[in-house]
């Protein structure tokens, strides 16, 4: 019944298929849906919403009723509504009334999640990763490219999207990388058509590769570009580095000012138009947040102590792996950090043997502002419960690595008003899910982005279906 | 492979005998005997409490494990041991079989022999470092056995070998007694060595296609038949009594293939999609020898009921795909297809860093298709055991079998879970409340080491310490690798 009615509002979106595509799809929906949602049938189980019917504006007004809710900013409501009214939660409650005309799903046994956010990623900016190279829009040639923006290289068809929010990840923050600074990221939904349709937040950050004294690393997108033999070269180039940061950051402002100066007074010399530059000055001015590659110690302070030098934003800082050695200045500081190597191997070979498990644990006993992240490019996003899973086996209280993946990722993204928890005025990013969102034996249940219902179908259940019964 | 299960069996038997004595020592013994083997076969363990995921038959609540000579020799409720046993109250803790990696490039100083596209001749056996501290994180994962694979550069690889992870022990204890000699086979993209540039100067080595790899591998078999052909003639002429008789050449290569074509040693073939699995079969079917297991395998789904037929096993990802062009079409729906079609299936690593986590990765598979939590569970214990023929000896919790598992904090399949207690043959290998305790006195060596003047920064007058390296992050293939694996 619930099927039928909200089959009428066909809230979808993504990809837009060729018509035979559809076809196939509609009929793996609906066995899709069987394995999801019908399999064990139970009394208590509702009807799955399988619509695919092409792409509405989120208009429809509906409500999720009998749902646990886990709202993330607020208490667990045992059993709730949540009312969604044009994209956006309307109300949230135990005694919530559901307004006339709204169409109803009955979450009965089910807990409803905010959806989750990984702000480590690069998706969508590559398929695959090797052997690939038409599919892969990762890293800009040269050291210095603010122009990059990833929304313009974010594939909104890609696999990775479909089979990413099959896992209740809704939201991820995509970087480009390497380099000195890598681009510019895009803070994105995991739906919609176009780049634009997807984007929470289209020029989200500049991405700063800190530059470091290294030798390298395998698949180390973090190491500085130029390797180096020994120590004493390295510093020579890492200093070299930052000094070239330096200068194209003063540049950067420098040309905000003449182009200040030459809008308030056209009677000046028109300055030459530099597209790098215009790419790097919001963020030169201390208006955009700068987000920094770092893992040890002495990159994290030294891009922190830069940043302040050169009156940029607080640097928010990616991968963090060393965190926990300066979390008090990290707090004094007010840093966020974005873990991105809860599941690293430890680098030094007397790092104790959970040094990055419990890493977020130390972090939040310190009172740092953090998040969880994959830091994977993209085929493993939908990785991210069982990263914060990880972290609350190693000391950090489950809610906190809960908020890791949710609220906290959306506050240090400026977006707390839009995603991250369930609360009125929000974005319906939801989650309805049989169990725990962050266990491995979870299954979802139903996913809304923006307020629409969204398949859970992608490339790898459809693949599932086309051979599970091959004999 | 019945006729060798059973030989299998014997050789096991006939081993744990006599290395029950040897695995028992305890540190304080070796340092007064060297490494001598102390006489403590009878030291006695017992588990109370516990819930037992035992994998064979099914889930006891609140039930006792006793452990004498390194084996399990009790299990139910209110087990007696005798006063010296040391008890463990593993109350709201649970006890499952140690995991087994069925592939892993731990602890090797070396993955890959890439000169040529057979090297059958070498063995990982040679290059073993027992001191590799990545063991020991993986001990922290419930972690006991591992099956260290050569890489996948070549058509036919090295040998294979199966050790349990006696951290801080020489490595000659490290090799599982009586598992049976195996083999790396690989197909598609690595052997063809498509995502790996040649070093610079030396031209494309050949194969450079799927057709060159089928030829490669159809060549080997093929001189091995001779070579077999030359020796079971020389022998049957010694059985006449002949005089005077030359032997034939030893050929190293061709020697670990005579004893695959004898059902002699196993073979554990990376392959990827689902055409060149049905290859390899074909080719084993026409020289008359099994494939053990398909490693990774992430097309098997497509191919399941001819694998199934052939008798071999999968070790597959749960869930990795994309990384490369044949890993595209992986989906995580594999281990429920190939357990449903009968498919002996086993989840691997081939990381030292997945290899962690591995009680996640099977958890996965009853998310994705549904598994039960029995048939999960099996893809880390009882299906790896079988997959590399020591099932016998480890994979479940069953009296007789070998002390290996590990005490949980919780369900092993539950994210929130940790291990507290890794055995090896009755012996703690791995102790987190001990490991915490070392803590403080580990601080304060490192300080003094950083005092001391070799440690000194340029600075202040010492010499250059190395370089840093990069991290290492997780989801990376350790097969792919040209050499030394994470280490650079």
């Amino acid at each position: 019944m619930m099927k039928a009615k909200l089959m009428r509002f066909g809230l979808t979106g993504g990809p837009s298929y060729p018509k035979s595509l559809i076809v196939i799809i509609a009929l793996v929906t609906v066995a899709a849906a069987s394995l999801f949602a019908g399999a064990r049938a139970s009394a208590q189980q509702p009807a799955a919403i399988t619509a695919q019917q092409g792409r509405n504006l989120p208009q429809g007004l509906y409500a999720i009723r009998n749902a646990r809710i886990v709202t993330v900013s607020g208490p667990v409501i045992e059993s709730g509504t949540i009312v969604v009214r044009e994209g956006k939660i309307e109300s949230v409650g135990a005694n919530v009334t559901v307004p006339a005309g709204a169409q109803e799903l009955d979450a009965r046994g089910l807990s409803v999640y905010p959806g989750m956010i990984d702000l480590g990623t690069s998706l969508g900016l590559v398929e695959i990763e090797a052997g690939a190279p038409g599919t892969v829009d990762l890293t800009e040639v040269g050291d210095m490219n603010p122009n990059a923006q990833a929304i313009f290289g974010i594939n909104p068809h890609t696999a990775h999207v479909t089979i990413t929010r099959a896992n209740g990840v809704t939201t991820v923050l995509s970087s480009p990388r390497g380099g000195i600074i890598s681009g510019q990221a895009a803070l994105i939904n995991l739906d919609g058509t176009t780049p634009r349709e997807m984007a929470v937040t289209a020029q989200a950050a500049l991405v700063i590769t800190f530059p470091r004294a290294s030798a390298g690393g395998r698949r180390d997108f973090a190491s500085t570009p130029e390797a180096a033999s020994n120590l004493n070269e390295a510093i020579t180039t890492r200093d070299r580095q930052v000094e070239q940061l330096r200068k194209l950051i003063r540049d950067a402002e420098a040309y905000g000012k003449a182009q200040d100066a030459y809008a308030r007074d056209k009677s000046l010399p028109r300055p030459e138009q530099n597209v790098v530059l215009a790419a790097l000055a919001p963020y030169a001015r201390g208006e955009r947040p700068i987000i920094v590659r770092a893992d040890r110690e002495v990159e994290m302070r030294a891009a922190i102590s830069f940043a302040e030098e050169m009156r940029l934003q607080r640097p928010i800082i990616l991968g963090g792996n060393d965190a926990w050695k300066i979390a008090t200045f990290l707090r004094e500081r007010n840093v966020s950090v974005i873990l991105t190597g809860v599941l690293d191997l430890p680098n030094r070979e007397d790092d104790y043997y959970d040094q990055l498990y419990a890493n977020a644990a130390r972090l939040s006993e310190a009172g740092v502002r953090f998040a969880i992240s994959t830091g994977d490019t993209g085929a493993q996003v939908r990785d991210l419960p069982y990263h914060a899973g990880m972290a609350a086996a190693f000391g950090l209280p489950r809610e906190e690595a809960l908020k890791a993946v949710t609220l906290y990722p959306a506050q240090i993204m400026g977006a707390s008003d839009r995603i991250g928890s369930i609360e009125p005025g929000k974005l319906a990013n939801l989650v309805i899910a049989d169990g725990d969102i962050l266990e491995a034996r979870t299954h979802i249940r139903h996913l809304f982005i923006a307020g629409r219902s969204v398949p859970l179908t992608n490339r790898q259940t459809e693949l599932y279906q086309q051979f599970k019964d091959r004999k | 492979m019945r006729i060798e299960m059973r030989r299998t069996i014997a050789i096991v038997l006939a081993l744990s005998i006599f290395s029950a004595l040897p695995v028992l020592s305890t540190r304080a013994q070796r340092t007064q005997r060297g490494n001598q083997a102390p006489a403590t076969a009878q030291a006695e363990t017992l588990i109370r409490n516990a819930t037992i995921l035992t994998v064979s038959h099914g889930t006891l609540q609140n039930s006792d494990i006793l452990i004498r000579g390194g084996k399990i020799v009790g299990i139910g409720q209110n087990l007696r041991a005798s006063e010296r046993a040391r008890v463990i109250d593993a109350t709201g803790k649970y006890v499952m079989p140690g995991i087994i990696d069925c592939h892993s490039h731990s602890m090797v100083d070396a993955i890959n022999e890439t000169t040529y596209s057979v090297t059958s001749m070498v063995r990982i056996r040679d290059v073993l470092n027992p001191t590799d501290v990545d063991l020991y994180r993986e001990l922290a994962g419930g972690v006991t056995t591992l099956n260290v694979l050569h890489g996948s550069a070549n058509a036919i690889g090295g040998q294979n070998v199966v050790v349990k992870i006696k951290y801080g022990r020489p490595v000659e204890e490290f090799i599982f007694p009586g598992a049976p000699p195996g083999i790396k086979f690989a197909l598609g993209e690595n052997p063809k060595r498509t995502n790996f540039p040649s070093p610079a100067g030396q031209p494309r080595r050949y194969p450079a296609t799927r057709m060159g790899v089928e030829e490669v591998i159809r060549d080997a078999f093929t001189r091995a038949r001779d070579y077999k052909r030359t020796w079971d003639e020389y022998r049957a002429r010694l059985q006449r009594n002949e005089k005077n008789l030359i032997p034939p050449r030893r050929d190293l290569q061709l020697e670990p293939l005579v004893e695959i074509l004898e059902g002699r040693r196993l073979v554990h073939a990376h392959s990827y999609r689902a055409d060149e699995i049905l290859m390899l079969i074909q080719l084993a079917d026409e020289f008359g020898f099994k494939i053990r297991t398909f490693q990774h395998a992430l097309e098997a789904y497509k191919v399941a009921s001819e694998i199934a037929r052939h008798g071999a096993g999968a070790s597959i990802f749960v869930d990795q795909w994309g990384y490369k062009i044949e890993a595209y079409d992986a989906i995580p729906y594999n281990a429920a297809i190939l357990v449903r079609a009968g498919v002996n299936t086993s989840i691997n690593s081939d990381s030292n860093e997945r290899a962690r986590r591995l009680n996640i990765e099977a958890a996965k598979a009853m998310k994705y298709g549904d598994l039960s939590e029995d048939e999960a569970l099996k893809t880390i214990t009882m299906n790896p055991a079988w997959q590399l023929g020591i099932d016998a000896r480890v994979g479940s919790i069953d009296v007789g079998k070998d002390a290996d598992l590990a005490i949980w904090n919780g369900h092993p399949f539950s994210v929130y879970s940790r291990v507290e207690l890794t055995f090896i043959d009755g012996e703690v290998f791995f102790d987190r409340q001990q490991d915490l305790a070392r803590r403080a006195d580990l601080e304060r060596e490192r300080a003094t080491l950083e005092q001391a003047e070799p440690n000194r920064p340029p600075a202040s007058g010492g010499s250059s310490p190395s370089l840093p390296r990069g991290r290492r992050p997780a989801y990376g293939h350790d097969d792919d690798e040209l050499d030394g694996g994470n280490d650079q």
